[in-house]
């Protein structure tokens, strides 16, 4: 069964088949990464585009990966939002792009739904890198995987996650994917940082880290944008630390194993513990690893469901 | 020039006037109003069977963008715009270039609507409260209602310090001439898109929450109630500031407001899309706060619908929602709205709706009421709240076209204007 959309923009109404056959077609490329030669010719002559309007190192160069490895032409496009801004129209940009007949188009912008305009004006298969606040599907599929790799099953287990919920596209396409895989989601953080009707998602709501750690077998830990302090959502990073910060003390406490991810960068010892960071119940380098794996997926059942159109 | 009118169905609030009758006007003046009058041969006629006669309709809340944003509409477009929505007259807001802050450019705007189709719509100008719009200083009141401002508004921008708003208030009611305010706390609306809401939450989107409207209400509700003084509401969108309204009118306040007919038929679900054409400020709210518009334009606690008709070019609204501009035409749909939305969905009579969109405003404004009577100038719009029509954005009479009811089938069309001497009929 091929995916039932053309693009991934969000997780936002993803049925769990498709969710299911992104995660299982990654298993398959995950071994391929684990041999010799880790290449593929499965999206041979497909042209991919790398559009990132925001700087991003580690989901840029993830993307570029898994689509060299599935042997695509790769372009990279990459432009500060506000030089851009005063040029050329994201429009005209992408039409641009497009008149020189490319496939795909991976895009990272700051804007909330600028995916979803680039499917109207342009007719290349787009994923979405991460839209502002909105989504971030591929980040959100990859750590459903390596909580599924390490846990055995995603459907049943308690998931929190803490931090910034306001402004994470990163918790929104989690909550959906997770909501839709039979998980029990939570999220955890100062009360200025969570969206008032974020209850109406149907997650949980903590406002203490450790009533999370108590009800938690997973947390997914995300960064505190340090960038938006202008705003004083929070008193200050010192209490933020204080509070929120996951620690091995607070995890101590808990008599169950959690597991620990975080979508990186890490702000160490900021919103996570250099020693939880680093411990073995942390999955966070695995999640770069399978990033390439789900995002290898990802590019290959588009960029083959196209075809076969 | 003579035109005759059967069996027009006269619905006039001001005088309870609701009869089917004929017209004929000679040279712009009514000059007979009765049954079965004779067909002349001079005479231009019309059988307005199942169409509603009513007092011409005014739009208290539009931007017509000359000068300045002429790319997006011009005194000409707009008021093109205007006659073929139904209106005789509009208000023009002064969030143009250079705003309306001095009598000269009230002066110039009255100037050229005259040219515009013979001066078929009347525009009445709404000056800025403080120059250049900037919230500090007031505006050259007395000389701009000279010139012919009917009213003063820096909307687009709230008067946010307390103590010009008091000034302005003050001010304003000596002349008898309201202040309306563009009500939102700007601290609270900072970088917001969309309404805060179950809708911005499935989004990520920054959000205005509908207290940053409520709140400016209320403030400005006891200013007037401590300078008895006249305040008008700008384009209300929320439960709660139907609410305050509501307190502020049994409180014998001289307070109204008005609604705009894209508040009260669409949903921050339209958002979902991210249409640019669903930005707008305030931005569309939710369900909720839909009902409680309807149940204040019911009760009377909204006087007027106006449009907030805002153009802006296809390729300023062809971008990124993020970095789209707010508003949306609304002159060539509202009527119909109107009638689809309220009352043919036994919100609002008929009656009512004229009141909201002629009576009232022109209260408001303090405007002289338009009589259908022997021996006055016709001023008359003409609909026919039966007909069913789709709306083609292609169509509109306005430069721009940035309208989130392209292909909306919609029951009541308007017919036709008359004012000032000349008949504007459907094309």
């Amino acid at each position: 069964m091929p995916l039932a959309s053309r693009h991934l923009l969000g997780l936002e109404g993803v049925p769990k088949e498709d969710i299911q056959l992104i995660l299982d077609t990654a298993t398959s490329f995950r071994e391929i990464l684990e041999r010799p030669i880790k290449k593929v010719p499965t999206l041979q002559g497909m042209t991919i585009v790398n559009l990132f309007f925001e700087s991003s190192t580690r989901t840029r160069i993830s993307f570029e990966l898994a689509e060299r490895r599935l042997s695509a032409d790769v372009v990279n496009f990459s432009a500060d939002l506000s030089s851009v801004k005063k040029g050329e129209t994201l429009k005209d940009t992408a039409r641009n792009i497009e008149a020189m007949k490319i496939d795909m188009v991976v895009m990272r912008h700051a804007a909330v739904g600028a995916a979803h305009f680039l499917t109207r004006v342009i007719k290349a298969i787009i994923i979405n890198a991460g839209d502002g606040t909105h989504e971030h599907p591929t980040q959100a599929l990859l750590d459903m995987y390596s909580i599924r790799e390490k846990l055995g099953k995603i459907e049943g287990l308690n998931i929190c996650i803490v931090g910034d919920i306001s402004h994470s596209r990163v918790a929104l396409s989690n909550i959906y994917g997770l909501k839709t895989m039979g998980a029990n989601v939570a999220v955890c953080g100062p009360k200025t940082l969570i969206p008032r009707e974020i209850g109406k998602l149907g997650v949980k709501i903590f406002y203490s880290v450790d009533e999370a750690i108590k009800w938690a077998n997973v947390l997914n830990v995300l960064r505190i944008q340090l960038e938006r302090q202008d705003r004083a959502f929070f008193p200050s990073l010192r209490e933020y630390r204080q509070y929120f910060a996951i620690t091995k003390e607070r995890l101590d406490k808990s008599e169950k194993q959690i597991t620990i991810l975080h979508p990186g960068p890490i702000n160490r010892d900021v919103e996570l513990s250099a020693e939880v960071a680093d411990s073995e119940h942390s999955l966070i380098l695995q999640q770069v690893l399978n990033g390439v794996a789900v995002r290898m997926a990802v590019l290959y059942l588009l960029g083959t469901r196209s075809e076969s159109k | 020039m003579k035109y005759l009118f059967k069996n027009s169905h006269i619905i006039d609030p001001t005088t309870g006037k609701d009869t089917k009758v004929d017209i004929l006007i000679v040279d712009g003046i009514i000059e007979k109003i009765g049954n079965n009058l004779s067909i002349d041969i001079n005479s231009l006629t019309y059988d307005l069977s199942g169409k509603i006669v009513a007092p011409g309709f005014i739009d208290m809340h539009v931007h017509l963008r000359e000068p300045g944003y002429e790319y997006k509409e011009t005194i000409e477009t707009g008021c093109m715009a205007a006659a073929n929505g139904g209106f005789t007259a509009v208000c023009c807001m002064p969030n143009t270039n250079p705003p309306i802050d001095e009598a000269s450019i009230v002066r110039l705007i009255k100037q050229r609507a005259e040219n515009v189709l013979k001066g078929l719509v009347d525009i009445y100008p709404i000056a800025a409260i403080t120059k250049g719009r900037e919230g500090k200083e007031l505006a050259p009141m007395m000389e701009l209602v000279d010139a012919g401002a009917v009213g003063f508004s820096d909307d687009g921008s709230p008067v946010e310090n307390a103590e010009v708003m008091r000034r302005a208030l003050e001010y304003a009611s000596a002349l008898n001439k309201p202040i309306i305010q563009h009500p939102e706390e700007l601290d609270l609306a900072k970088g917001g898109l969309i309404n805060e809401g179950y809708v911005s939450t499935m989004l990520g989107m920054q959000a205005i929450p509908s207290i940053a409207e409520e709140i400016m209400i209320a403030r400005d509700l006891q200013l007037t109630e401590y300078f008895a003084a006249q305040y008008h509401a700008a384009h209300i969108s929320t439960a709660g500031s139907v609410e305050l309204i509501r307190m502020g009118k049994k409180k014998k306040l001289n307070v109204s407001c008005e609604v705009t007919p894209h508040h009260f038929s669409l949903d921050d679900n339209a958002v979902r899309s991210f249409d640019t054409n669903t930005k707008m400020n305030p931005p569309l709210r939710t369900r909720e706060d839909i009902e409680a518009l309807k149940e204040g334009l019911r009760d009377g606690t909204i006087d007027v619908i106006a449009t907030d008709h805002a153009p802006h070019s296809f390729d300023e609204k062809q971008v990124e929602f993020l970095f789209a501009p707010f508003g949306i035409v609304g002159l060539e749909t509202a009527v119909s709205l109107a009638s689809t939305e309220l009352v043919h969905k036994n919100i609002i009579s008929i009656s009512q709706l004229i009141e909201k969109f002629s009576i009232n405003p022109r209260r408001i404004l303090n405007l002289p009421p338009i009589l259908i009577n022997e021996g006055v100038r016709a001023n008359l719009t003409i609909f026919d709240p039966s007909i069913e029509w789709i709306v083609d954005i292609q169509k509109f009479k306005s430069k721009s076209k940035n309208s989130p009811f392209n292909g909306w089938k919609l029951k009541g069309k308007v017919f036709g204007i008359f004012n000032n001497g000349i008949f504007h009929p459907p094309e």
